[in-house]
């Protein structure tokens, strides 16, 4: 397959940066999409120019380091994936690709196609934690979990922190990254002890890390690669609420 | 007699740790305000470890390489955590697991550190609970387990198919609490290139900033090095892209002894390499093997379509082979039998080098059962195949997802083709009971040591292992060499050492940066890989394994005059990044090779041609080779071996068999 | 209490919550407008609506509801304002390629706009009304109804919508508000937390029933008195 990559080139955080377009030939459909951006780097380092920079360890969709904002959807074209695990079968032959980093003025570009996401790990060390020591854990088995209650945590706390949903946000709103991980914990009998003081630190650092207000467009939903809902928000929403005025 | 001291108590087994545990030196809690501990990586292992320090009142600073602590690639394991809670009521007890530890280890594991690893399996579950793990629950609300490779009873836990996951996020939102407090500094996206030793002992690391390229120094009164293993030294693996061996390596070159390096675990189903531009290999969990039948066709070459083969003419190789374990028998054993049946032209798909993972007499199997609970009778074979998809999915729909995702293939429809890949490194740095290898004050955690799985690691035992030696082994044994350096303040980064150790790395970045070549570091990585896995990989022989020690020596000559590396030193630049990783795994490389040649024996992962049975299985030599080879690293790639007996007082040391 | 409600509006999950109870409460005032005005259609010569537009401009409940209404509206737009500029201070790059479409309703991404489509109906309308209402005077002589004298308001619609531009606006001003409220009526109920699994799929029902069904009976009077349905 062959395929005209214009990919966004900024060489460090306070240069400016702009779009250079890369022609490819031959590429075999079995690629993986980031396999493609490698066979293209490799012919960049054999030409002498410098690779381009992204993000991607595990690629296999899980540890969420990949990025990408590829022809105006994060993640790409293809719902329920990560960039790592989109293929090059899901692009037409002879198509022009467009590769930008995440946009969003809390996660500033740091080189290419690789942006800062730390303000993520800050909002976690606000209150997304169970606050115990280790040692003196009681019992697994003396908390009982209802199977429903465990799968409730679960579809909210298998989020990757990838920040598909703050790219995919008009308003660079981080509610569906936050949400997804107080949701986890309200599900739980463990997170309920200190869910209020929780909900409120999360919350005012989302603020401080500078993410925008939700304005319930629902893009953050159909953008994760692990589709979780929008109902974390409104369940974040309801601690919040619950924090506040009960 | 070993030449080298483990630190084992003395006592007996099933006290040993308890004892020791309760009499080890103490740091009191104002001294420990004081005392300085840098972790390197933040995966189970370190990120475990960092918050537990910190939790007890230790100045603790994190290094990792990933933007964030919450992407070390323990994150990507699937399957699950292993404990001896036998809640199932199936038998299990700390000593079984520990058996089956040491059996699966194919003998070649310490009986003193995985008695203890056994003993606080439970611990973890239960401190993983605490922090909000949403495990797997029966309907009654308890626990729920399932089986894994190598055992006979049901003694993991699971969260899904992404128990690392949910793990990791567990401890790093531990690690995330002690950040915001202010009790850890995190530096991520930092590299660590080097151990600053004074006195000989380890005092800091120098760390690179990968955005800015600038060289930090960093004091601690200890260094744990928490980085993970070396899978990637083949360069296909399960391992992330960024996985490496560097800090473990940098410390070897310091003066840490490197241990088993030949035992590297093969995992048997990973989705078959597909390409040449293939980056990396997807591992499909193990539990797989809970439902899926192996098999490949009777007859060789055979083009047919799966489906289309009769029954009769399938070979259920690990059925017939091993009937007591059938499909579950450990991973080396797997792996094995998968490339005896390629080797000998059996292989399937376009590559011939694949078996078939087959889950159509499953979905039979649940989709009767399901007929029968909904009360359907006389169900069509339709509704029964319907039923049963239905199982399968809920069981492992994320695991059928992503292997259709990677080959435009549906594993419901269609058997997986699957074939063996790295996956795991049993062998790392040395260390003795205590965590701490030969270097005083230096530790080694989770996979980057070597102690607890000998030759051969059960699945569902990393998770367990990196948990156990971060939240209840290190915070106790640290304290026998920090009670002795309370006294030590802090030394500035301006001290000679490391001024000096910080000049050394600048001028291997500003070696590799002045080579300007003509190949990627990549091109030698692939190149690295092919070596050993055609010569050090699922079987070695001595030929085999001497050509590539040639081999991999001429490489590292051409690495080293022909790299390119564009860019500057003084940015984020990856490439330059990564010919720093791949030039320590060509060293380790040629380590690998030379402990392969030494140990002429077959054992777990290290499978020697010339030692098997006449049935084709692993042949030890419990006379000769019941050590650990721990290396010495003398400088320009030589190495002097040093022994660790390993001693079987508990268990009865004994064939290995899964028949 | 060092601040008002805990400083509960002041965060951004606050700011949404904020927007979610005023939305809801012009959602509310849209329901007894929309009722009031429907009497029309009764064609009884404008009657009931004259008595009824006389109760409403009287009651001192009411008037003081009509203080509470406009508070809500300035509080709405004010909120919006105010999550606007924190949107944009949020994001000020913005992407070459944006799929938008993929992902999301367009007129979910548009209320701004849409929202300021309405306010200047609004004002079209509240000139057309409420001013001469209230403070100028209908210049139309009052009718007798049973009796007693009322303002005739009712005129005063044959009146305002004999105009074909007037009535133009007034459909476009509908539309916008049908938009509005089809992503506003659910969206209202998300920030409140109502969220549920069963709940939910019924409410987004209702919602859209109620963003068609309102703007339609609103637009439909103009249109049935310019085209002299009523009289």
């Amino acid at each position: 397959m062959n395929f005209t990559l214009k990919v966004w080139r900024q060489k460090n955080k306070n240069a400016d940066g702009k779009f250079v377009s890369y022609p490819l030939k031959d590429i075999s459909p079995d690629m993986s999409f980031l396999e493609m951006f490698d066979f293209l780097n490799e012919e960049l380092i054999s030409k002498g120019e410098e690779p381009i920079a992204f993000d991607s360890d595990c690629r296999e969709g899980i540890c969420g380091a990949c990025s990408m904002w590829i022809n105006g959807r994060a993640h790409g074209p293809v719902p329920g994936v990560t960039t790592c695990q989109l293929h090059v079968r899901s692009f037409k032959d002879g198509e022009t690709i467009v590769v930008e980093p995440w946009r969003a003025n809390s996660f500033p570009v740091i080189k290419d196609l690789i942006v800062d996401r730390s303000s993520f790990d800050n909002v976690i060390a606000a209150g997304g934690f169970v606050s115990i020591n280790t040692g003196g854990a009681q019992d697994g088995n003396d908390i009982l979990i209802s199977k429903d209650d465990a799968a409730e945590a679960f579809s909210a706390s298998i989020c990757i922190g990838c920040g598909a949903c703050v790219a995919a946000c008009k308003n660079s709103s981080a509610m569906l990254f936050v949400s997804s991980k107080i949701s986890h914990f309200a599900s739980l009998p463990q997170g309920k002890v200190e869910a209020r003081n929780r909900v409120q630190n999360m919350v005012a650092k989302m603020d401080e890390e500078g993410f925008g207000d939700c304005s319930n467009t629902y893009a953050c939903e159909a953008q994760c690669p692990k589709e979780i809902s929008v109902e974390k928000i409104a369940k974040m929403n309801r601690e919040y609420l619950t924090a506040k005025l009960l | 007699m070993s030449d080298i001291d483990s630190k084992i108590p003395e006592g007996s087994l099933d006290n040993k740790w308890t004892k020791y545990r309760s009499t080890v030196p103490l740091v009191n809690p104002s001294n420990k305000r004081s005392l300085e501990i840098i972790v390197v990586g933040s995966g189970l292992a370190g990120a475990s470890a960092a918050s537990a320090l910190a939790e007890q009142g230790y100045k603790v600073k994190v290094f990792c390489f990933q933007d964030s602590p919450r992407r070390a690639h323990s994150i990507a394991a699937q399957g699950g955590i292993n404990a001896a809670k036998n809640y199932q009521n199936d038998g299990d007890s700390v000593y079984r697991l520990f058996y089956d530890t040491i059996k699966g280890g194919d003998y070649r594991s310490r009986e003193g550190n995985v008695y203890r690893l056994a003993e606080v399996s439970g611990n973890i579950i239960d401190q993983c609970v605490a922090q909000g793990v949403p495990f797997a629950r029966e309907y009654g609300g308890l626990l729920s387990n399932r089986s894994f490779g190598g055992t006979q009873v049901q003694r993991t836990f699971y969260v899904a198919g992404q128990t690392g996951q949910q793990l990791l996020l567990g401890a790093y939102n531990s690690l995330e609490r002690q950040i915001g407090i202010g009790s850890v500094q995190m530096f991520s996206r930092h590299e660590m290139l080097d151990i600053v030793k004074i006195d000989g002992k380890a005092r800091g690391i120098i760390a690179r900033d990968l955005i800015s390229g600038k060289l930090e120094r960093h004091f601690g009164h200890a260094v744990l090095l928490c980085t993970g293993g070396y899978g990637n030294a083949f360069y296909l693996s399960t391992n992330a892209m960024g996985s490496n061996v560097t800090a473990a390596w940098k410390a070897h070159k310091q003066g840490a002894y490197f241990a088993n390096p030949c035992y590297t675990q093969i995992h048997p189903t990973c989705i078959p390499v597909s390409s040449t531009h293939q980056s990396k290999l997807t591992l499909m969990s193990e539990s797989l093997r809970n439902d899926g039948r192996i098999w490949v066709s009777k007859k060789k070459d055979d083009t047919r379509n799966p489906n289309d083969i009769p029954e009769d003419e399938r070979d259920y190789y690990l059925e017939r082979r091993y009937p007591a374990f059938g499909n579950l028998v450990p991973r080396d054993v797997a792996s094995r039998a998968a490339k005896e049946r390629c080797d000998a032209g059996h292989g399937v798909g376009a590559s011939k080098m694949a078996v078939y993972l087959d889950f159509a007499s499953s979905i039979k199997r649940y989709g009767t059962i399901e007929a029968h609970k909904k009360n359907i009778h006389n169900p069509s074979e339709e509704e029964i195949n319907k039923l049963g998809k239905e199982v399968l999915k809920e069981k492992y729909g994320n695991l059928f997802d992503m292997y259709k995702q990677i080959t435009d293939e549906n594993p419901y429809e269609v058997p997986m083709r699957i074939y063996p890949a790295v996956h795991y490194t049993m062998g790392g740095l040395w260390v003795d009971y205590n965590l701490m290898t030969n270097v005083p004050g230096l530790y080694a955690l989770g996979e980057a040591n070597f102690s607890d799985h000998g030759a051969n690691r059960l699945g569902a035992s990393a998770l367990m292992q990196g948990l156990a030696d971060g939240y209840f082994v290190i915070p106790y044994t640290i304290g026998v060499y920090l009670s002795n350096e309370i006294r030590t303040k802090a030394i500035s980064t301006d001290d000679e050492a490391f001024v000096e150790a910080e000049k050394k790395v600048q001028d291997q970045i500003n070696k590799l940066m002045s080579i300007k070549g003509t190949k990627s570091a990549d091109h030698f990585h692939k190149a690295l890989g092919m070596i050993l896995w055609n010569k050090c990989g699922m079987s070695r022989n001595e030929k085999g394994l001497k050509e590539a020690i040639e081999e991999i020596r001429s490489l590292r000559e051409k690495f080293w005059s022909d790299v390119r590396i564009p860019g500057d030193a003084n940015e984020l630049n990856i490439e330059l990044e990564k010919a720093g990783r791949v030039a320590d795994f060509l060293e380790l490389g040629e380590l690998m090779c030379i402990d392969a040649l030494q140990r002429n024996e077959s054992c777990g992962g290290h499978f020697r041609e010339e030692y098997q049975t006449e049935e084709g299985e692993a042949k030890r030599d419990d006379e000769n080779f019941a050590y650990v080879s721990a290396w010495e690293n003398k400088g320009n790639n030589s190495w002097d071996l040093h022994k660790e007996n390993l001693e079987f007082k508990e268990i009865n040391i004994s064939k290995r068999s899964y028949k | 209490m060092t601040t008002f409600l805990n400083g509960i509006f002041n965060t951004s999950v606050g700011k949404k919550i904020g927007m979610g109870i005023t939305g809801l409460f012009l959602i509310s005032f849209l329901l007894v407008h929309c009722a009031i005005n429907a009497t029309i259609f009764l064609n009884d010569g404008g009657n009931i609506f004259n008595e009824a537009a006389h109760f409403m401009g009287t009651n001192i409940f009411i008037r003081i509801m009509e203080i509470v209404l406009f508070a809500g509206i300035i509080g709405h737009i004010l909120q919006a304002m105010i999550v606007t500029i924190d949107n944009r201070k949020a994001n000020s790059v913005k992407y070459d390629v944006f799929d938008g479409k993929a992902n999301s309703k367009w007129y979910s991404r548009w209320m701004g706009l849409l929202g300021t489509l309405i306010l200047m109906f609004l004002i079209v309308h509240l000139l057309d009304f409420w001013v001469p209402a209230r403070f100028t005077g209908l210049n139309i002589p009052p009718v007798m109804i049973d009796g007693n004298e009322y303002e005739n308001m009712y005129a005063k619609m044959l009146e305002v919508f004999s105009v074909g531009w007037v009535v133009v606006v007034y459909i476009l001003g509908m539309i916008s508000l049908a938009y509005h409220l089809m992503q506003g009526f659910q969206s209202a109920f998300q920030s409140l937390g109502l969220n549920h699994k069963m709940y939910t799929p019924m409410i987004r029902m209702f919602g859209k029933i109620f963003s068609i069904l309102i703007p339609l009976i609103f637009a439909l009077m103009p249109l049935a008195i310019y085209f002299g349905y009523l009289n």
